[in-house]
């Protein structure tokens, strides 16, 4: 019997065919000239390729936490093997301690003892109001005192293999490209610099975080004693699905009934301008609500549909993600059908209309290819707002499920915490600071797209 | 312009009436009532009878379209199509779930909203506009690159640490206003200052730069050229012939949004304790009262519509060369 059980959840498998899907448009884009340019473009802008670095990093993390499976429970040989009902994924697998070291309540970030006093019984003495230590954070110091040079050490210690690691990087790269003055100078076609600055950085700030995180909780436990780390690497999935398969639900949607209206015009531009005028106008956060209470609505009455709890948190954030779909392709498909409308007037257009040529080859070869940078820009814009329209919308309560952990969930689960005394401000900090890391790359991201791919900024 | 605006509202009716049909597919057709009650009443101890009396209290006992038991004009106004869906057009939005009446509740609850909504509307818009013409003015230079640069930064930080942040820094340690609270008439300032603050500061990312691309977008075209060839002052092409012309673009994004003002802020005012519609739906999104949520879809998206209306006549105002047609 093996030990463990594959579990594929309807967002893997979506994340895994977004992935196949952005390499086979890599692969169409590198034989169309005009688009390769783009890129091009875009590969040799530093602020672009910066962030796009740091995007990697967190697709790396959401790529890893989508390869999910159920562990095999112990079993007498011969028995039939059970498996855990959790279902675990890669990435719970490698940060492993993270998941399971988990305290009584709130610590602080690399603490040793609890954040408020317990009445704790000690034999001989009575009972004493202390700070007691943590089971797992910094267990191994025979005496707290030490926590300062152990931290130091270990800090420096990644910091000097950070060092190592950024320099055999750095070299394989100069050595590729024509040495270190040509990469340093900017001299490459590729912003290399950009890249290997980036990359120095990350390096110098998360090798010390993941050393010190075998043996400290680096940005402290929340309220139910759980590493605030471990969350914020789960939330990285969410956050990612959210702001990518929500535009695979808009894109298709926009994409064809704005060249249809455009297009063709006549009764069907009057009834796809009527569809998108009625969506437009309910506000969009109403529309959200209305939909997703409903949808709760349904999940709670047909229990039966789901096996796991994160199947059904899973089922939900698809839900999420449609319903956000809905909502958000009004205005990409007005851009579409005004842009169409723009473009079937041309001359090129009504020669092959003249030649013959079907309306559908028409679309397909004429017009959708000279809107690509329209499609592409827009969803490189959409990305970031609505990583940021998770949190609120979590906040509200018509985010994703409760269970799963995402931006929205802890910062909903932590926001009375700062109301405590003394305050609790680690599990904010951090869900707002990776939030803000995330976003602000790929608003980045997406403006050096937009100045590569529109006419006009050219 | 009285036949124009006539005519522009008789398009909207179509589109209110789309409005309409979708909020009721959404609430009443992909859930049956029962599946509602049932949610509500919570699953498992869930009786026949309980469900008929959640039914029978809130009017969704009727049949969805046609009630041919009621006979005569009752065949069509006796349903739950007639009562829930067609009377939102005469403003009869019917009860909430702890029995008030939802359209007195709504004209209780706009001014608190208006109050907090409309000053950080103006303020944000002044604020913003004059930081755009500032970044503009020195294009291409160093504060420029930064004002962008500090702008992007701004527009990356999530709505919801404005306002923690905020409250615990300006309220809670430095103690300068109320955390939270709402008072009646002149002394609500005190709890204003704070919200409308937060709500000024969180926009200026985003809007500081569109407003600044809007602005670049007019630097570059050829009356600006003329303009500076005549030897005008650099500031008196800004603020005459700029600042006007690009009046137009701006009004597209802004006019609109003006009488969405009276449905206040979702987050705002949950979070500083404004009884204002922002906080009344969040309450019946939490509660699932399942027709203010509806009355509120409903209500927003005429405000939408009117807010349409007003940008087409704001368009006629600020340039003369668009007239009614």
């Amino acid at each position: 019997m093996s030990d463990f059980q594959i579990v594929v959840l309807w967002s893997d498998i979506l994340v895994w065919l977004l992935l196949a899907a952005g390499i086979g448009l890599g692969l169409l884009i590198s034989r169309s000239p005009p688009l390769l340019a783009a890129w091009r473009r875009v590969g040799a802008s530093r602020p672009g390729m910066a962030s796009a670095t740091v995007l990697l990093a967190f697709v790396l993390v959401g790529l890893l936490d989508s390869l999910h499976y159920r562990p095999a429970l112990e079993s007498q040989p011969g028995e039939q093997t059970q498996y855990a009902i959790e279902v675990l994924s890669v990435l719970d697998a490698l940060v492993g301690p993270l998941r399971t070291e988990n305290e009584k309540t709130y610590s602080s970030p690399l603490a040793t003892h609890l954040h408020a006093k317990e009445t704790t019984e000690v034999p001989g003495v009575g009972t004493v109001r202390e700070f007691p230590r943590l089971k797992f954070g910094g267990v191994h110091l025979d005496d707290p005192a030490q926590r300062g040079g152990d931290v130091a050490m270990t800090a420096l210690r990644a910091v000097g293999l950070a060092a190592l690691v950024w320099l055999a990087l750095a070299a394989l790269v100069a050595a590729r490209c024509g040495g270190w003055a040509a990469v340093w100078r900017g001299r490459t076609r590729f912003a290399w610099n950009a890249v290997l600055a980036t990359l120095g950085a990350m390096l110098l700030v998360l090798l010390p975080v993941f050393l010190l995180a075998g043996d400290y909780h680096v940005f402290g436990t929340d309220k139910v004693g759980q590493d605030v780390l471990y969350q914020i690497l789960k939330s990285v999935r969410t956050a990612l699905i959210i702001g990518l398969v929500t535009t695979l639900v808009m894109l298709p949607l926009a994409v064809v009934l704005g060249i249809v209206a455009g297009y063709f015009r006549g009764w069907v531009d009057d009834l796809i301008q009527y569809l998108y005028t009625v969506l437009n106008s309910i506000p969009g956060v109403l529309l959200i609500a209305a939909a997703v209470l409903m949808m709760q609505v349904v999940i709670d009455t047909h229990p039966e549909w789901f096996a796991t709890a994160a199947e059904r948190a899973d089922l939900r954030l698809l839900a999420l993600c449609f319903i956000l779909g809905i909502t958000s392709w009004t205005g990409l498909c007005r851009l579409l059908r005004g842009e169409t409308l723009k473009l079937r007037e041309l001359e090129y257009i009504q020669a092959a209309q003249a030649f013959g040529v079907s309306n559908w080859r028409i679309i397909l070869r004429h017009i959708l290819p000279n809107l690509m940078h329209i499609v592409i820009i827009a969803l490189v814009m959409d990305f970031s707002g609505l990583v940021l329209a998770e949190a609120v919308l979590s906040y509200v309560g018509i985010g994703v499920d409760p269970t799963m952990t995402s931006f929205g969930t802890m910062i909903n689960n932590a926001r009375m915490e700062l109301g405590r005394e003394p305050v609790v401000w680690w599990s904010l900090a951090a869900a707002f600071s990776a939030m803000f890391i995330l976003v602000l790359a790929a608003n980045l991201f997406a403006d050096a797209v937009r100045d590569a791919f529109d006419p006009r900024a050219a | 312009m009285l036949a124009y605006i006539f005519r522009r509202l008789l398009y909207a009716l179509p589109i209110l009436i789309g409005v309409n049909l979708i909020t009721f597919a959404l609430f009443f057709i992909v859930n049956t009532p029962d599946d509602m009650a049932r949610m509500q009443l919570g699953v498992k101890r869930v009786t026949p009878e309980a469900i008929e009396k959640w039914k029978l209290d809130r009017g969704y006992d009727k049949p969805l379209f046609v009630n041919a038991a009621a006979g005569g004009v009752g065949t069509l106004t006796d349903t739950i199509f007639f009562e829930k869906s067609v009377r939102m057009f005469v403003g009869d939005f019917g009860r909430a779930d702890d029995g008030r009446d939802i359209a007195r509740e709504i004209k209780a609850r706009m001014w608190p909203s208006l109050a907090i909504a409309l000053p950080t509307f103006i303020l944000g818009l002044f604020v913003t506009v004059s930081l755009a013409l500032l970044l503009a003015f020195f294009r291409a230079t160093a504060l420029d690159f930064w004002g962008v640069v500090l702008c992007v930064a701004l527009m990356s930080i999530s709505g919801l640490f404005y306002i923690i942040g905020g409250q615990y820094l300006i309220a809670k340690v430095w103690k300068l206003v109320p955390i939270s609270g709402f008072g009646d008439g002149l002394d609500a300032w005190r709890f204003l200052i704070l919200p409308v603050f937060i709500g000024v500061v969180s926009g200026i990312g985003s809007s500081t730069r569109w407003y600044r691309t809007i602005f670049l977008e007019e630097v570059s075209k050829d009356y600006v050229r003329t303009a500076r060839a005549k030897g005008l002052a650099e500031t008196v092409v800004f603020f005459r012939h700029i600042l006007r012309n690009a009046m137009i673009p701006i009004l597209t994004g802004v006019v609109v949004v003006i009488p969405l003002l009276f449905m206040g802020s979702l987050l705002t005012e949950s979070f500083f304790g404004i009884p204002g519609l922002g906080s009344y739906t969040i309450d019946a999104i939490n509660a699932q009262d399942f027709a203010v949520v509806r009355s509120m879809v409903f209500i927003g998206s005429v405000l939408y519509i009117v807010g349409l209306i007003l940008t087409d006549i704001s368009y006629t105002l600020v340039d003369p060369r668009i007239r009614f047609s």
